[in-house]
């Protein structure tokens, strides 16, 4: 292939983000000339914080939880709100998804890539697992090699067309299939606009966290895994419960979550909320997220006492349990104030 | 999490990144502040690690005694697990279990033995040559 799809360098604009679904959505938008765009704003409108804990599926060998949506909602929920079409794509066959996304960054517009992680060479080794709903920005080819924005990452980085292909196409649970994504029709976004989306997406993530009967999803999924929790060290023995705490800590602190569960980006989307909309009974919410986040963070600490070693007896385990039975118990109330509150 | 509290600790992530959080500044507004990394978060990981090496080593214990074939040792070593291995061979997950019987993988056609050692990056001489002892080849 030629160099001709280098894109504009001034254009090349590289947007770090805890998160890399948020960062891939504030880096588009931002390219399409919504300046105001940032990271808590996408995630707070995309309604991307969340609790769940799946009973019966096993991640790594260890149990699934999450503390954010599900993969795409934020992309998704963010452009709906703010009246921006996306186009997706999926592709069976990896030369028509290699053509697809050489015209379109020949048009010199960066586009959205599904990758798995497995397989990025700039990752470091000891993060390369399964997990095949990260996402990245091409932003161009260069030197034989694609220009790669990884939210993630400090720098823009580059892949090989080879490189690319393996980790667009990686296989086994949320399989990408080359998926790609842009925004497109991007107008001009009203102040209007702006607040029905932000109110649109506090609503819904308090609806998420109190409303749904299910006793794994939402607030109350943290006095379900707490339950678990008091249950594992007879259960499984000490090795095995351990490391499904170490799980725990990994989604709750691993690099993405912002730290805290990701309830720190949320407590930064509700200050920017209160302004938005003027409204100064947000700054209350904000912060018992930020109070929901540090306890979370206390209780990482607890966990890797009990991970480490160092403390493994039952009353351990259920310390730990206890403080996640609290963080239920505010992120109920706290969320079920906010979906009353007028905004 | 206020700003001087962020921790700056050694990682995995060290020459690769810096990762973003989001911290309180001295005015209590939030901002984004970059880590090395948090020791409590680098020893969950490290215990994932031990645990996938401790797999890894039961599973060519699993192949020396004659249990398993090399199919459940080179799984563990690419950390996969069967969804996975199912997604990168086409294989359903009922399929792979029959494959790991010492019996019926040497009985496997050629066609087959070569879509595992693709997946698993070896070559098929490899993978029909691991006998367990040869693990030092592929941790070290």
């Amino acid at each position: 292939m030629e160099e001709i799809l280098t894109d504009i360098p001034s254009k090349r604009q590289h947007i770090q983000t805890a998160h890399c679904e948020n960062g891939v959505v504030t880096s588009l938008l931002k390219y399409h000339g919504v300046d105001f765009m940032n990271e808590p704003l996408a995630f707070g409108i995309g309604a991307g914080m969340f609790y769940v804990h799946l009973p019966f599926l096993k991640i790594n060998n260890a149990p699934a939880i999450a503390f954010r949506i599900m993969p795409g909602y934020i992309f998704r929920d963010t452009c709906k709100a703010l009246g921006v079409n996306i186009t997706r794509k999926k592709f069976r066959s990896p030369d028509a998804a290699k053509t697809y996304l050489d015209n379109k960054i020949a048009e010199g517009e960066p586009v959205g890539c599904q990758v798995g992680v497995f397989n990025l060479p700039y990752f470091p080794r000891e993060y390369r697992f399964h997990f095949n709903a990260h996402n990245i920005i091409i932003h161009g080819f260069e030197n034989g090699r694609y220009i790669v924005s990884d939210p993630v990452m400090e720098e823009l980085t580059s892949l090989s067309p080879e490189e690319l292909e393996e980790v667009r196409f990686a296989r086994g649970p949320l399989a990408p299939n080359g998926q790609i994504y842009y925004p497109s029709d991007v107008g001009e976004i009203s102040p209007e606009r702006l607040k029905k989306a932000v109110k649109k997406g506090i609503k819904k993530t308090a609806w998420w966290m109190t409303q749904v009967p299910i006793e794994q999803i939402g607030a109350r999924g943290f006095n379900y895994t707490a339950k678990k929790i008091r249950k594992w060290r007879s259960e499984l023995g000490e090795r095995k419960a351990g490391l499904y705490l170490a799980q725990i800590v990994r989604m709750q602190e691993e690099i993405g979550t912002g730290g805290g569960g990701f309830r720190f980006i949320y407590a930064a989307f509700l200050e920017q909320a209160a302004e938005i909309l003027n409204n100064d009974k947000l700054i209350p919410f904000s912060e018992e997220m930020t109070k929901s986040g540090d306890l979370l963070r206390y209780n990482a600490v607890r966990m890797a006492g009990v991970i480490k070693g160092r403390n493994t007896e039952q009353k351990d385990f259920d310390e730990v349990a206890d403080a996640m039975a609290e963080i239920s118990a505010l992120e109920l109330q706290a969320f079920k104030k906010l979906r009353k509150l007028r905004l | 999490m206020k700003k001087d509290s962020l921790p700056q600790d050694p990682s995995a992530l060290k020459n690769f990144t810096r990762e973003v959080c989001y911290v309180k500044d001295e005015d209590g507004k939030y901002e984004q502040g970059l880590s090395t990394g948090w020791n409590v978060k680098a020893d969950a990981l490290n215990e994932a690690w031990v645990e996938i090496n401790r797999r890894i080593e039961e599973a060519a214990k699993q192949v020396e005694l004659g249990k398993k074939s090399p199919v459940l040792f080179f799984m563990e070593l690419r950390l996969m697990d069967y969804p996975t291995l199912s997604g990168y061979t086409g294989f359903w997950k009922f399929t792979i279990k029959r494959h790991m019987k010492p019996s019926v993988f040497k009985k496997l056609s050629e066609k087959k033995l070569k879509i595992y050692a693709k997946v698993f990056k070896i070559s098929v001489d490899e993978l029909k040559s691991f006998d367990g002892r040869n693990i030092d080849r592929y941790t070290k």
